[in-house]
């Protein structure tokens, strides 16, 4: 049984300042690579590093009892900087992104430092935090697992089987958040799906405990996640810019997938810069 | 074959208190009754969702614990099978895919419920092993071996309920890994896995009544294939012959042809499989195997044992 008792604050200018490097070193990397879905990844920069550094708690050895799965992970390119950050990954794992002598590719694979099951295809992650978090409680240990999951694997038919079972089996561990950016690799899901919404109503209607929030605001996610009653699943439908601090990117489905050229790449470094300050 | 695979993995668990079972709305009979009213715990049934099923599975694994995915062998296998590639086989784990009543058992379900391909499909998959008892005795050896490898995912296919026992008094223990030797002649061997076996033996009967010495050899393992059992077995016999109840592409007889054309064996070599087809006739189990032209007089006729 882990004793470590919950966080209970959040700098949330810390995490701001913190957003902003892990975006700009998300850039730099962009421009080694020709694709790094960087769009997605931006969508849920915010969402990814308040898990990490205002949910998941650390034991004195620098491990966690909770566990952190990226469901949507086309969007890692936000994890592995934050893994970088902790020292888990090195810099040159990610100097050697998608390079024939590296380890880390576009989607976070089983092995790698810091990675907790190998993501990519989509509609993978719910059902196995699932398992992970009926582990959990088998084991009587109060470790929670977070997951998050892109619009994309809301349309997936496996997500819905996750869903029904993990509030069918009250897994009150289990903490899923949506980046719901409103878009998937080839348009906008309300367009693609106008009864995609409302989102939350419907993970209500399947007995999980939901809010909804802005998904950039870093003290609204911790608020939202960290006061849950925690007697079911809980499920934030976070509210984001595909893109986000970056004007040419933002809500543009090209960004879904490639780097930008080195003029590009130098107006948003200085859109990014401004937008932090 | 369930039951005793029920009975086994009761006892596991009874052992080992990460042993999980997940099943996909299927019966819980028997000692499958024992394990859900005794560990509640870890019976989950997610009802009519095998994809959610594989993926419950590889989160408990990721986790340490040692899963079993259990259901009927069309919606364990093919249903999810994405999960049981990406999942599974792909990240590694331990976890055991049960696939119940393989093959034309389900003789009165149609098509929808056979699973010829299988074999051919877990095949395909790196990482993935493949074990498919012949009798309740090598179901019960089979399941002790999931509940304790780590080496990676098992595809156990299972029949369903009622199967004699064969390997009482087998010439070879159950290993894996290891063609198993029922029993050993000197002229002539037929090579067999799962519920069909019984056609083996039967065969065998029949070329003994000829005066033949006839090795009857359960394939229980067939990925990791015992290459060099089957090469052995083909050049110590004049006449090899195997029977699978499997598509003809992708199972055991293919396997045994390639190794025969690479060792140039000598001997004669005669596989009898299910055909290449979907069939749509109902009856017993052994009226669709005669329907597929696994007819025990017409293959004795064939391999000159009539």
């Amino acid at each position: 049984m882990h004793d470590l008792p919950k966080r209970n604050f959040f700098d949330v200018e810390a995490a701001r300042q913190r957003c902003l490097q892990y975006r700009k070193r998300i850039l730099d990397i962009s421009q080694q690579v020709q694709a790094l879905h960087i769009g997605s990844a931006y969508s849920c920069t915010e969402i990814v590093d308040t898990i990490y550094h205002g949910l998941m708690r650390l034991k004195p050895d620098g491990t966690s009892p909770d566990t952190f799965l990226m469901s949507k992970g086309h969007g890692c390119m936000i994890q592995y900087v934050i893994l970088e950050d902790h020292g888990t990954l090195s810099r040159e794992d990610l100097d050697l992104y998608c390079k024939p002598n590296g380890r880390l590719g576009c989607h976070p694979d089983y092995g790698n430092p810091g990675i907790e099951a190998s993501t990519g295809a989509l509609g993978h992650g719910l059902s196995i935090a699932v398992g992970m978090a009926l582990a959990e409680r088998g084991r009587k240990t109060d470790g929670v697992i977070y997951t998050v999951l892109s619009d994309g694997e809301v349309q997936e038919g496996s997500t819905w089987e996750a869903v029904l079972m993990a509030s069918s089996l009250g897994l009150a561990n289990l903490v899923a958040v949506i980046d719901n950016n409103d878009f998937q690799s080839l348009g906008r899901t309300s367009e693609t799906h106008p009864t995609f919404y409302p989102l939350a109503a419907k993970f209500e209607a399947f007995g999980w405990e939901c809010a909804e929030i802005d998904g950039h605001d870093t003290a609204a996610i911790f608020a939202a996640i960290s006061g849950r009653q925690g007697r079911r699943p809980f499920m934030l439908v976070a509210k984001t810019t595909k893109g986000k601090g970056v004007s040419y990117m933002e809500n543009v489905p090209i960004w879904h997938y490639r780097s930008p050229n080195p003029k590009e790449y130098e107006q948003a470094k200085v859109e990014l810069e401004a937008g932090a300050s | 074959m369930r039951n005793t695979f029920s009975e086994a993995l009761y006892k596991a668990a009874s052992a080992n208190p990460d042993i999980y079972i997940v099943v996909a709305d299927i019966s819980p009979a028997g000692s499958m009754a024992k394990f859900r009213d005794q560990y509640p715990e870890r019976f989950i049934n997610v009802g009519v969702a095998e994809q959610s099923m594989i993926g419950i599975c590889a989160g408990l694994a990721l986790k340490g614990c040692q899963p079993f995915a259990y259901t009927i062998a069309t919606f364990s296998l093919y249903r999810p099978f994405e999960m049981v590639r990406d999942d599974l086989c792909y990240q590694n784990l331990p976890v055991t895919v049960v696939g119940m009543g393989a093959g034309v058992i389900y003789s009165t379900l149609g098509g929808t419920h056979h699973t010829q391909e299988d074999i051919a499909i877990a095949s395909a998959l790196p990482n993935m092993q493949i074990i498919a008892p012949c009798d309740p005795g090598e179901c019960t050896e089979a399941t002790a071996y999931c509940a304790t490898q780590k080496a990676g995912p098992v595809y156990l296919r299972l029949g369903k309920a009622g199967e004699p026992n064969f390997t009482d008094k087998a010439v070879d223990p159950w290993k894996f890994g290891k063609l198993r030797y029922i029993k050993r002649g000197t002229d002539i061997c037929i090579l067999s896995y799962g519920v069909i076996m019984q056609k083996a033996m039967q065969l065998a009967e029949r070329f003994e009544v000829k005066g033949k010495s006839v090795s009857v050899v359960s394939c229980h393992t067939l990925k990791p294939l015992d290459v060099e059992g089957v090469r052995d077995a083909l050049g110590r016999h004049e006449q090899v012959i195997v029977i699978e109840e499997h598509a003809p592409q992708g199972g055991l007889a293919p396997r045994v042809k390639q190794v025969a054309w690479d060792i140039q064996a000598r001997c004669r070599l005669d596989t009898f499989t299910l055909q290449d087809a979907f069939i749509h006739n109902y009856g017993s189990h052994d009226d669709l195997l005669a329907a597929h032209g696994l007819e025990l007089g017409a293959i004795a006729a064939q391999v000159g044992a009539a």
